[in-house]
């Protein structure tokens, strides 16, 4: 009997429309050509081409893609999903450069901000000539960002910025940044220019985890912006809530990628691996692992499109985002680590890409909302009651 | 026609000034069972390709590609464009699969030639079947690539060229066409030094893949090619008849195949002074030296 692909096994393929398919296999192609050959060297070297990939990427549409008008292609969220699926199964770090870039920065000025801040961005960013960041959490407020420092105060008709943000992907390489910050009003979100004078962003080093992206401190010391920086559609906590959500929503697809990597080069690796002059693959404790984690996969997937075709109808409830994150980052952290028991030693290493997806999986537990407050928010839709506050 | 010897001289075919610069390309395009998976022989010794991954022909990417950044560069295609890429292929139904990556690439629209009777048809038979096809379609120039990865006879464009009447350029790495002044001009690079032949419109081109990167098709693209149009036709349509093609009217059949035999171990030679003798009689026995 051939082998089946894990993902042939339940033929999840037939949910998908020619064109939501086509639209994976070129990210797919993509990513086997541009990334796969050099992303352990990028990993290693805890640097990433950022503004080539940008490029690259804006060329194929996949920047804002489930954005309508401005250069945007305008896809289905499904869509997105799959392409974060793919772009996950090369790393995490890609998945993340694209998040920040689509579902963060572009989402807030798409939905938040005026038409000449869509004018002036979005097109650029669709197209990877411009790269953006999203700046909310600080150094003493992750999941609670509610208390951040940072504040922008009137100036005459200006607005002047002083604080600093931490933990912002891209943000050491980004043309705009956008920057939540207190005001009389609440929090309200701004877009910055980088090159606007009294905007410093510090790259922080030593990450053991999402080596293959760019992640800095942002620091603002009395940065003067005119009165239309500010994004006029929103204020108050809802603005970074909902961008966050888009992001999620990528991330519980990429998660499946990436889990979906380590599976199949398990399964490659325990065909070809011989020890007591048998395959490992041929020892029943070998395919329990398989079949455990090809069920995982599998059901983490299906769980993706389903969240998917709500959020086509936007009938997507940001509780069911929570739902989706959880499962599938815990389950591509479990698999990940199963699939580094199947290499043992050679697991270990950037030869294969196992533990570099396992590294970064434990960023992607974190950030978008820890696993925690994922299950608070989940605990609070079943009991009606807040445990988090 | 004996492209291949000229070296360095330019070959006039020439028929006069035209008076638009309006270009109508057709691109022929084959479906072929992924470059990439193990091809079987069936019971009938044709290619399996239903247990196989389809995909566009390799080199018809490149051809395809050319069209589009010819028309890029000179007035567009499609809607508002100046110029159009029409997209030919002949196979079954599931051919659409590959025309559609085409479409998604850029060009414009495309005419799938499909009917049970084609099945089995040698390279004489599709070369009738397509070349019926453009000579109902208006078309300027033709391009193919120079040769598919499954069957590989590369011979497709000459014998398109021959019924058509049409001069061929084939083997182009480099495509210009200036469509005023009615010039079709190539590049060939072969291991003597570059030819450089001319011809005027109409004409077949077939090309390699040095001669550009194809694109990635765009989401954009791929999500309007859903809009574009597939024509399928059936033989008749084309006004071939039944008994022109398909394997009984072949001129060429498989007689019979074999698998490649598994690869036996190889000789060990260890050096002891004596390496180097060894080495030339090895070869010497099977006269490679
Ligand atoms: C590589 C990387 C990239 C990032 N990129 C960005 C970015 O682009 N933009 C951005 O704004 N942020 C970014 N972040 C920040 C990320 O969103 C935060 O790290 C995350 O929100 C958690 O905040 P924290 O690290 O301060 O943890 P803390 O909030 O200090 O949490 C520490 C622990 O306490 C738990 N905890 C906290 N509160 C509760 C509670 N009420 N009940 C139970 N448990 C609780 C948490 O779940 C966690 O386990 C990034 C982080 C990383 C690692
Ligand atoms: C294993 C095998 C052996 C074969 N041996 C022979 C043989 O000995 N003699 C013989 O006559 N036939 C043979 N055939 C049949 C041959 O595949 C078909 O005749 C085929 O349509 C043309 O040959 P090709 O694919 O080699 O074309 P090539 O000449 O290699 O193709 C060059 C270009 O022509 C165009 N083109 C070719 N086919 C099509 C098409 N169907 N639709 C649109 N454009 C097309 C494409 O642009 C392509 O890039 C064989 C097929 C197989 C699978």
């Amino acid at each position: 009997m051939d082998p089946k692909s894990a993902l042939d096994l339940l033929s999840i393929d037939h949910l998908l429309s020619d064109e939501e398919r086509d639209i994976r296999d070129t990210v797919r192609k993509v990513v086997d050509d541009k990334v796969r050959p050099y992303v352990a060297d990028w990993y290693e070297k805890g640097d990433l081409p950022a503004r080539e990939l940008a490029r690259e990427f804006g060329k194929l549409g996949l920047l804002g893609m489930h954005l309508e008008g401005y250069g945007c292609a305008g896809t289905s969220a499904t869509a997105y999903g799959l392409a974060c699926m793919e772009l996950e199964a090369g790393d995490s770090g890609l998945r993340s450069l694209v998040s920040v870039q689509g579902s963060l920065a572009m989402f807030a000025i798409w939905k938040f901000g005026s038409e000449e801040q869509k004018q002036q961005w979005l097109p650029g960013m669709a197209s990877g000539e411009f790269i953006g960041c999203f700046g909310l959490t600080e150094a003493d407020y992750g999941s609670n960002p509610s208390g951040m420092i940072t504040h922008a105060k009137r100036d005459g008709k200006d607005w002047v910025l002083n604080g600093s943000k931490m933990w912002i992907t891209n943000g050491p390489i980004a043309d705009v940044a956008v920057v939540w910050a207190q005001t009389e009003d609440g929090i309200r979100g701004f877009v910055v220019p980088t090159k606007t004078k009294g905007f410093q962003a510090n790259i922080i080093h030593k990450k053991l985890s999402l080596r293959a992206s760019i992640t800095g401190e942002l620091v603002f010391t009395d940065l003067r912006l005119p009165e239309d920086a500010v994004l006029p559609g929103v204020v108050g906590l809802k603005g970074p809530m909902s961008s966050l959500n888009e992001a999620r929503f990528g991330i519980l697809y990429g998660t499946v990628g990436a889990a979906r990597d380590c599976l199949e080069v398990a399964t490659d690796y325990a065909l070809s691996r011989i020890q007591f002059d048998r395959p490992i693959a041929a020892f029943q404790l070998t395919q329990e692992k398989l079949a455990n984690m090809a069920l995982e996969v599998q059901k983490g997937f299906l769980l993706a499109m389903h969240l998917g075709r709500l959020k086509d109808e936007e009938k997507l409830h940001p509780d069911q985002i929570s739902l989706g994150k959880l499962n599938n980052v815990r389950m591509a952290l479990e698999v990940a680590r199963m699939s580094r028991t199947i290499l043992a030693a050679n697991g270990v290493t950037l030869e294969y890409p196992i533990m570099r997806h396992a590294n970064n999986l434990e960023s992607v537990l974190t950030y978008e909302g820890t696993s925690e407050i994922h299950l608070l928010t989940i605990g609070r839709a079943l009991t009606g009651i807040q445990a988090f506050k | 026609m004996a492209d291949g010897q000229v070296i360095g001289n330019i070959r006039h075919i020439y028929v006069g000034v035209r008076q638009e610069s309006l270009v109508k390309f057709l691109v022929c395009v084959k479906q072929v069972p992924d470059s990439w998976a193990e091809k079987k022989l069936g019971a009938d010794a044709r290619l399996d390709r239903a247990g196989v991954d389809a995909v566009l022909n390799d080199l018809d990417e490149y051809a395809i590609e050319e069209a589009l950044r010819i028309c890029e560069n000179s007035g567009g295609n499609g809607e508002g464009g100046e110029h159009s890429i029409t997209l030919l292929s002949m196979g079954p139904d599931r051919a659409t699969e590959a025309i559609r990556k085409g479409l998604s690439m850029g060009a414009d629209n495309a005419i799938l030639i499909s009917d049970e009777a084609l099945s089995g048809s040698d390279a004489l038979a599709t070369s009738l079947v397509l070349a019926k096809a453009i000579e109902a379609s208006g078309a300027h120039i033709v391009l193919c690539g120079t040769e598919s990865t499954d069957a590989r006879m590369s011979v497709v464009p000459a014998m398109l060229a021959e019924r058509l009447g049409w001069p061929q350029l084939t083997f182009a790495g480099e495509l210009k066409i200036d469509a005023a002044a009615n010039k079709v001009t190539i590049k060939r690079m072969t291991d003597e030094g570059i030819e450089e032949m001319e011809a005027s419109l109409p004409c077949v081109v077939s090309v390699i893949e040095k001669i550009n990167e194809p694109r990635y098709p765009s989401f954009k693209g791929i999500m309007a090619a859903k809009k574009k149009t597939i024509e399928t036709r059936s033989l008749a349509d084309v006004g071939v008849s039944g008994d022109q093609v398909g394997s009984a009217s072949s001129w060429s059949a498989v007689v019979d195949s074999a698998l490649r035999p598994p690869r036996s171990a190889g000789i060990k030679v260890v050096d002891e002074g004596n390496g180097g003798n060894e080495l030339v009689s090895f070869l010497a026995d099977k006269k490679i030296v």
